[in-house]
């Protein structure tokens, strides 16, 4: 068992990406072990959605690879829809499907990516709806919905399948005060539950309440990595030192 | 665990301003009933009494409106309207696989389809170039000159040519429609693991359909019409039915039956895209009056 949760869920080896002539990713490393939940800062532009893309096989790498479990999911021979039934990704702005209701939204993948027939998916898909508390929106049309319950379906929809990680970008970043906290709720269960996430979030209070490590990105590097703790009460590196006091007062 | 959703509470009785506020609303409502109903009806009066009372009414009643040769004509000109009816469906089945394909072809990406995109476009500019009609000749006494089909019926070669032209009109829509789903919504359905095929059917096209279906019933209903020129090749159809009526009976009743059987047949089609588009609508999108 101790050996099994060594191996890590995600691992991450040397990865660059260029947009044209501008470098993005430059030499990234990381490990998520299984059930950890590592959460990436840094400033607008500095890379954590890209990295996160290239997790996904949304945009392929320009050097480094990128392991899921054994698999080396940068290899251009693996079968990309395959890998990506393995991830459960949620996007800033939810992109649920306009045109299915809620419990369809959170089926399809089971349904038609692995073949589980309607009515087990269903049961599976009410279950996941009751955990969230939106039970009584299943045949809703997700328009219908408030932005944090669209986001908790969209969680929901990624979940759905259980994949061996959860990549979340910025999931947050389009709501409400007010509904942040019922999304972060749910990703707090998720962690309890013993789910393994890699998400980007400009929420830091969010991110020392569920972090097991925090990474600070800036120009497409690591610039330091450790726990919540470590990072925003003792930052090493004054690049980091930087960015916090930023955020404390912008117009610093 | 978030907190459930709030219980649905008791709706209070309405207080004396909302009350006021919908005897107004009923009472407008009432009003404007009977103002479009009284206009109507002065209007159909004034139109009928105008038709009624011009000079060459009797003659025009007599060769155009005439109840015994109409009912006279009527089992020939259904008869030509059932093949009407099958022509239809055999082209709207194909229309709508061949103008999706063609829709498809020309979205797709990446250098290896080049050709394909290139000869749905070039298919698509010149189908909608060429008049119904050229097509038609074309195809229907073109095509049986090459004698490489045996004998095959006239209906058969006008239901090809429907397809051939309004396919690229279907295809064009259908394209317009593809191209104006969020390109976040097909990044959301590869992440789940969908394929490109299956994200296209299951994602895209349902939405794009969506989008497009006015348009879409528009062309159906110009193809329903459009039907009836498969008459040029000689099949008997509700046109040329009317047709061979009209010279046995020196009189034109039954081009006006065959019109109104015509209007007969497309009027359930309109009624139920305007319902269902409707209801779409209203399951899908935010409520509201404006
Ligand atoms: N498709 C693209 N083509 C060209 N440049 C891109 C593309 N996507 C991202 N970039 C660039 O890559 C850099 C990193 O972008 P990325 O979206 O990863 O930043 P981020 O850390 O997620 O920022 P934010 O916090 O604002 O979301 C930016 O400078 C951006 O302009
Ligand atoms: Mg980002």
């Amino acid at each position: 068992m101790s050996e099994q949760q060594a191996a890590p869920v995600l691992r991450i080896d040397g990865v660059h990406k260029w947009f044209g002539d501008t470098p993005v990713l430059r030499g990234i490393d990381i490990e998520v072990a299984q059930h950890e939940v590592v959460v990436l800062i840094g400033a607008s532009g500095s890379g954590k959605s890209t990295l996160l893309k290239t997790i996904n096989l949304l945009e392929p790498v320009d050097d480094g690879r990128i392991f899921l479990g054994e698999t080396d999911i940068t290899d251009p021979r693996v079968d990309a829809d395959r890998i990506r039934g393995r991830i459960g990704v949620v996007f800033q702005h939810y992109n649920l499907f306009p045109h299915m209701h809620v419990l369809d939204n959170v089926t399809l993948a089971s349904r038609k990516v692995f073949g589980v027939k309607r009515a087990v998916a269903e049961q599976r898909g009410r279950e996941l709806l009751e955990r969230i508390g939106l039970a009584d929106k299943a045949r809703d049309y997700p328009d219908r919905l408030s932005g944090g319950q669209q986001q908790r379906v969209a969680i929901a929809r990624a979940i759905a399948t259980d994949p061996e990680v959860l990549l979340l970008d910025e999931i947050t970043s389009a709501l409400d005060p007010q509904l942040v906290g019922e999304v972060l709720d749910l990703v707090r269960e998720l962690k309890a539950g013993g789910s393994t996430m890699l998400m980007a979030t400009h929420e830091m209070s969010f991110a020392r309440r569920v972090a097991d490590r925090v990474i600070f990105l800036k120009d497409g590097r690591i610039v330091e990595s450790g726990t919540p703790q470590q990072i925003f009460d003792a930052p090493r590196e004054p690049e980091t030192r930087e960015f916090l006091a930023r955020l404390q007062d912008p117009l610093a | 665990m978030p907190a459930p959703e709030r219980p649905a509470l008791e709706r209070p009785a309405p207080s004396a301003v909302e009350l006021d506020r919908r005897a107004f609303r009923r009472r407008q409502g009432g009003r404007s009933i009977a103002v479009s109903i009284g206009s109507t009806i002065v209007f159909a009066v004034l139109i009928g009494v105008g038709l009624v009372n011009s000079p060459g009414w009797a003659d025009v009643q007599r060769s155009f409106f005439d109840l015994e040769t109409a009912v006279e004509a009527f089992p020939s000109v259904i008869e030509g309207l059932w093949l009407n009816i099958q022509v239809l469906f055999f082209a709207a089945i194909g229309v709508a696989v061949l103008g999706s394909l063609l829709a498809i072809a020309r979205t797709l990406r990446g250098p290896i389809f080049t050709p394909l995109r290139f000869a749905a476009a070039i298919y698509t500019d010149l189908f909608r170039g060429i008049p119904l009609l050229l097509v038609l000749y074309l195809v229907g006494f073109g095509l049986p000159g090459l004698d490489l089909f045996g004998r095959v019926p006239a209906q058969v070669w006008g239901t090809i040519a429907l397809i051939l032209t309004y396919s690229a009109y279907v295809s064009e829509v259908l394209r317009a429609g593809i191209e104006a789903v969020h390109p976040s919504q097909r990044l959301a359905s590869r992440s789940l693991g969908l394929g490109y095929a299956k994200t296209l059917r299951l994602v895209v096209l349902p939405q794009a359909v969506r989008r497009v279906t006015p348009a879409l019933m528009n062309d159906f209903v110009s193809m329903q019409k459009d039907v009836g020129l498969i008459s040029v090749l000689g099949a008997v159809d509700a046109i040329r039915a009317a047709q061979i009526e009209v010279a046995a009976s020196y009189n034109f009743t039954p081009y006006v039956l065959a019109g109104i059987l015509f209007i007969a047949l497309s009027w359930p089609m309109i009624r139920l895209t305007d319902w269902y588009t409707a209801r779409a609508q209203r399951r899908e999108q935010i409520g509201g009056s404006v």
